[in-house]
């Protein structure tokens, strides 16, 4: 509906009625082109050994790639990465569940029910306006550095915009079709489950991949302040014994890890919103 | 006349008892305490009729039809249906919209099965809906999502899950009214060819007087609230475009309804 109303708006177009992304250039058809994404970082990664080969920058501040390897290979072979990466994703993914749970659930009930908006949106809206991370003094002094702590604030974290999207995505579905449901018989259960979250979904997506950044990179702060097992208390440690090698790998485990979540998601994101043009060939 | 006769030979064919009789006695409806859309109308259509409302914007013909369908309580009066009130809940009467409505996270073929209740089976329902959707040829699209689909077969999608269900009122608000003229010509004769072969009783909302001198058996001319014309459309089916007796007829209805502007 909303493509063919893109359409009619663009007279001289009609003739890419199908495609998802009219305005996109055709993709390249060679073997090469899957591989084309990863040009740059490779000559980035190239270029910034060849510095450091060459003693243009001091590997004392800034370790080529290749020492930045050799640490992760030291730390695999001692345990000590797998340990503190899982430590790291457990509480990455704990913090995500309570929190983006909560927030799903709030988003759904206060969607659903006028009475539920108008006795939480208020207060719930009022608490978002805290960065979540100006409460890690509180965070101490109530958990210490336990557990509780960063499960505490990444749940926070993710909280609103799961809450936010969610309420976003089932206001905006399309009354009509909820009005056909109603006519053609669905009771309350049915248009739940069949129009109102279906029609929510992608705004309840983008949602998701918004709290899955805000999640790592409060599980960081939470880590690198407070903790001691972890990524982040890692790379503190390593920066104690001027191990700058090893501070670099815990950044670059970070950046794979956000891509990780983000890619999962799209795969997702693919599966569940097919039926969407706009999704099918991203 | 023969065409009398060849219309009464039609009617001898076609399985009549598989509409509804809907009757309205003094209805009327106005929304919040303002001025009333419908006002006091009486009308019987008779199980089988294809009646077509015109009137122009604003003149309550959507509110006529809501308020047979029982989406509106009325504000006085009373709507009966083969006589007695509310029968057969929502089950034997469809509505088909001006836009397709259809969910676009679902297959063509369980899109048109949303037009049958949870109580029939499963397997029942995907065969019924692929028999229906074979009627409307778009069997081949059974398995697509419907935003592969053109404006036209969309339409037609939307057809089948109204009559899924073989309703025995089929309620038309302008359901041709945003397709381009030929797909609107074919699907004015699929429309027609369905209702005679099933012979439910049809009403058709539309501003396009051509398209109800070309459809319909009767025709209710409606302004405000009320009916200002009622009149049958006695030339035999299947109807030629551009016929002179229903040119006549267009005429006349659209002469009634532009004489009326201030």
């Amino acid at each position: 509906m909303a493509d063919s109303a893109a359409i009619r708006s663009l007279p001289g177009r009609a003739h890419r009625a199908e495609a998802a992304a009219p305005l996109r250039l055709k993709p390249l058809r060679l073997p090469t082109a899957k591989l084309l994404p990863w040009l740059l970082p490779t000559l980035v990664l190239a270029g910034w050994q060849a510095a450091a080969s060459f003693g243009f920058v001091s590997t004392r501040f800034m370790p080529a790639p290749l020492d930045v390897a050799a640490a992760g290979w030291r730390l695999a072979q001692t345990g000590e990465l797998w340990e503190n990466l899982w430590v790291s994703f457990a509480r990455a993914a704990a913090g995500f569940l309570i929190g983006g749970g909560i927030g799903l659930t709030f988003g759904l009930a206060n969607g659903l029910s006028n009475l539920s908006e108008k006795l939480t949106d208020t207060t719930l809206q009022m608490v978002r306006n805290i960065p979540h991370l100006s409460l890690i003094p509180l965070v101490i002094l109530w958990f210490g550095i336990d557990e509780g702590a960063k499960l505490f604030l990444v749940a926070l974290g993710v909280f609103f915009p799961v809450y936010a999207n969610t309420l976003h995505g089932i206001r905006s579905v399309d009354p009509q079709l909820i009005e056909m449901g109603r006519v053609y018989g669905m009771n309350r259960r049915e248009l739940f489950w069949r129009v109102v979250l279906p029609g929510a979904l992608p705004s309840i997506f983008v949602g998701v991949r918004y709290a899955l950044g805000i999640m790592w990179l409060t599980l960081i702060v939470a880590e690198t302040i407070s903790a001691n097992s972890g990524l982040g208390y890692m790379a503190m440690q390593a920066r104690e014994f001027m191990l700058v090698d090893v501070v670099v790998l815990a950044i670059l485990i970070y950046a794979a890890l956000g891509k990780l979540a983000d890619s999962l998601t799209r795969a997702l994101e693919r599966r569940c919103l097919a039926w969407n043009p706009a999704y099918r060939n991203a | 006349m023969s065409a009398a006769t060849a219309l009464r030979v039609e009617d001898a064919a076609r399985p009549r008892e598989a509409g509804l009789a809907i009757t309205l006695r003094g209805l009327s409806k106005s929304f919040d305490g303002g001025a009333a859309v419908i006002r006091g109308l009486d009308l019987h259509v008779p199980a089988g009729q294809f009646v077509a409302v015109v009137g122009r914007s604003g003149c309550g013909k959507s509110t006529l039809l809501r308020l047979i369908l029982g989406l509106e309580e009325p504000t006085a009066g009373r709507v009966s249906i083969n006589g007695g009130s509310g029968q057969g809940a929502g089950q034997s009467k469809k509505i088909m919209f001006q836009e397709p409505r259809l969910l676009p996270w679902t297959r063509v073929a369980d899109n048109v099965a949303v037009g049958l209740g949870r109580e029939t089976p499963r397997a029942e329902r995907r065969k019924r809906a692929l028999a229906v959707l074979d009627e409307v040829g778009l069997a081949e699209k059974a398995g697509n999502w419907p935003a592969t689909l053109s404006g036209g077969q969309r339409q037609r999608v939307a057809l089948a899950r109204a009559l899924v269900s073989r309703p025995a009122l089929l309620a038309l608000d302008e359901p041709l009214g945003a397709l381009d003229a030929l797909t609107r010509i074919e699907m004015q004769a699929m429309i027609e060819r369905i209702w005679e072969a099933q012979g439910f009783t049809a009403i058709l909302v539309t501003h396009d007087v051509g398209e109800a001198v070309a459809m319909a058996d009767r025709i209710l001319v409606v302004e405000e609230g009320a009916i200002a014309l009622d009149v049958a459309v006695d030339v035999p089916r299947p109807r030629r475009r551009g016929d002179a007796a229903l040119a006549e007829l267009e005429g006349r209805i659209l002469d009634r309804l532009l004489g009326h502007r201030a």
